[in-house]
């Protein structure tokens, strides 16, 4: 499958008082056509800025240091703000974490649909509250005539979400980035907004880069997840792989730092806090904080080490010569608990 | 069974808490909390959940009276709580109950030290000597996981997971038997929930809490609670032990934010059924067939009509 969007070894850095802020270290990650690749990690990652330099939305003090972002033949890293006019909110389409921050709240609701799609230039002014309409009900928001006339403030935030995403596919992308667009809704809402993005990646054949901190959520949406820690890919794998066969320390914690259903054991938290990205630790920035952590990763960071196709972890615990460690008890337990399941539901 | 052990910490009856607004003089009523009851016995950690806006929160608000309850009665221990606020009242109940909240950002005051602001409910209890009130300070935030360094720094000096344990630490401080928790995971890193939840059994060991806790991950509450509580619209729609709760949920609004869940296992994703619930079509209330608390097996209430309780009971059995 040939991939839509390419990252090469993407380095982002924020000027700030004390020094550089190194948030995205020699990213690199392929997004194929139709798929959705989840990106997950714990807040100061770097999962947000990988897809704000994609975007050319970075803050002023920010800056691509290296690499490459390759769309359509082109190198993005390289374009300047005019050059992103024929990209962004057209091709590439973001839905924001905040509905509520992301609407205008004096603004009437339909104006702000036909404000995109007249923007993006896809649709005539007079058809616009026609298409608008249709985009709503495409969304999911019952009466949109009624609903197009009236502000954000009149909406839940369930229904707020669906006007972002409504906004963001007003120019028909081929392209979604999602960053954690669910995270400020309830479950029971969660669970519906999550469907949407589903269906509507099917019926209008969309790639999607879904961001979270979620892991429940990333099951439900990601046919690939990369693991950030640090500004560092530290495991990409598709969803299976990630959640039944996890090789790198860190996401073993932070599939074992949340309870599941069945969770009775003590919960496995990660000792002290993410390094400083202001100096980024020699070797292996989890090294700290991992128990399973080897001489080496103090001294040299790990390379990449292959363990399928599509599978691979940046932890020197899979070189040749490294001890066998076994993974945290409560988390194999969990996976022994759902390869279970899934035996007795297939019976 | 002793008598201390079967009687309840904290009765709560009907309680009831209405806020009136008024637009365009129409006054109209939200009821936040209606007619809800339940108790909490000694020991247990209580849990209750619900989608943003169904109560929850103002629940635990007005036990501790930080609003005035509507109507119902609340009693702590044998004494009622919800009457008339005094002076002693209000010393009664900050002595025993406390609470943690949910923002650690807005909960502390960003012009106090750590040292004041846990300090303060030690102060108010009349512990004057300020080389005392210094020393259980800095007992409490070993105990929470925090260095006795801490003491003399602010707010905007921590990260999210050291606030809340600040938060926690000025709660535990005045030596309360129960902490109303509200929410005070949600807004923490995930890694950082799994510290926050740890320190949370390690206390409640520790001083032999009783807890109860108000989130809306559920998966948090199922690991955490001993029994939870459902809420939907203000109304306590489903009340079990957790594990019977999960395994047999009776109300429909209950079974729909079981189905919810999003859980880390991608087969099982896909596997899962999502059920809705719309109270509309869910239920058929009208004269005769109005909806009550009905106790579907031992200590697993239902907020139903006798015509669903008796399906329920079929469907059981």
């Amino acid at each position: 499958m040939e991939p839509i969007l390419q990252v090469k070894n993407l380095t982002v850095t924020f000027n700030a008082f004390a020094g550089k802020v190194q948030a995205v270290r020699d990213v690199s990650f392929d997004l194929n056509r139709h798929e959705t690749l989840a990106i997950v990690g714990e807040s100061g990652s770097g999962k947000s800025v990988t897809t704000k330099a994609i975007l050319g939305i970075l803050p002023k003090n920010g800056r691509i240091e290296s690499g490459e972002i390759l769309y359509q033949g082109e190198d993005m890293a390289k374009y300047k703000e005019e050059d992103f006019y024929k990209i962004r909110g057209k091709k590439i389409s973001l839905v924001f974490q905040d509905p509520l921050s992301a609407l205008n709240p004096i603004m009437k609701i339909g104006k702000q649909i036909t404000e995109a799609l007249i923007l993006s230039k896809s649709i005539e002014r007079s058809k616009a509250k026609q298409r608008a309409i249709e985009l709503m009900d495409a969304v999911g928001i019952p009466q949109p005539e009624i609903r197009f006339d009236q502000y954000p403030f009149q909406f839940s935030g369930g229904m707020r979400q669906r006007i972002v995403i409504a906004i963001a596919l007003a120019s028909n992308p081929e392209l979604l980035i999602c960053d954690e667009p669910t995270t400020a809704l309830d479950v029971t809402i969660q669970a519906k907004i999550l469907d949407l993005i589903n269906d509507i990646k099917k019926t209008r054949d969309l790639s999607i880069i879904f961001i979270t901190h979620d892991m429940g959520v990333v099951a439900n949406m990601a046919d690939r997840i990369c693991v950030m820690y640090a500004g560092k890919i530290v495991e990409v794998g598709t969803a299976d792989e990630i959640f039944y066969e996890p090789a790198h320390p860190y996401t073993w914690a932070l599939l074992s730092s949340m309870p599941d259903l069945d969770t009775k054991e003590k919960l496995f938290a990660i000792p002290g806090a993410p390094p400083n990205m202001l100096a980024p630790p020699k070797g292996d920035a989890f090294a700290s904080r991992n128990k399973y952590a080897l001489a080496i990763d103090f001294e040299e960071e790990p390379p990449f080490f292959k363990l399928s196709d599509t599978h691979y972890a940046a932890t020197w615990l899979l070189h040749p010569d490294a001890p066998k460690v076994e993974m945290p008890e409560i988390l194999a337990h969990r996976i022994k608990r759902m390869k279970e399941k899934e035996a007795e539901s297939n019976d | 069974m002793t008598d201390n052990m079967s009687r309840p910490l904290l009765e709560v009856k009907g309680l009831s808490m209405h806020f009136t607004t008024k637009k365009r003089g129409k006054v109209s009523t939200v009821k936040a909390v209606d007619n809800v009851s339940f108790n909490i016995y000694r020991g247990e950690t209580f849990g209750m959940v619900g989608e943003s806006g169904c109560g929850k929160t103002t629940c635990g608000r007005t036990i501790i009276r930080l609003y005035d309850p509507t109507g119902g009665e609340v009693i702590y221990d044998g004494k009622p709580i919800s009457g008339k606020m005094t002076s002693e009242l209000r010393k009664y109940i900050t002595e025993h109950i406390a609470m943690v909240f949910q923002d650690p950002i807005a909960s502390l005051n960003p012009r106090m030290t750590v040292q004041e602001i846990i300090g303060e409910g030690l102060k108010i209890r009349g512990i004057v000597d300020p080389k005392e009130r210094e020393r259980i300070v800095v007992d409490m935030l070993q105990r929470v996981g925090l260095m006795p360094e801490h003491a003399t720094r602010y707010p905007h000096e921590f990260s999210g997971g050291q606030r809340q344990r600040i938060g926690i630490a000025r709660a535990l401080v005045v030596n309360p038997s129960l902490i109303i928790a509200d929410e005070p995971v949600s807004a923490l890193d995930v890694s950082v929930q799994a510290q926050v939840i740890n320190l949370l059994n390690d206390l409640k060991e520790e001083f032999g809490l009783t807890i109860m806790f108000i989130a809306h991950n559920l998966s948090v509450v199922k690991y955490f609670c001993d029994r939870i509580a459902v809420m939907y619209f203000g109304k306590l729609v489903e009340l079990a032990t957790s594990d019977d709760l999960f395994a047999n949920p009776c109300h429909p609004y209950t079974k729909a934010l079981l189905s919810a869940i999003p859980l880390p296992d991608p087969r099982a994703e896909k596997r899962r059924k999502k059920i809705s619930y719309d109270p509309k079509e869910a239920h058929e209330y009208g004269a005769g067939n109005m909806p009550d608390y009905h106790e579907v097996s031992p200590g697993h209430w239902v907020y139903c009509s006798e015509q669903e309780f008796q399906d329920m009971l079929k469907n059981k059995a």
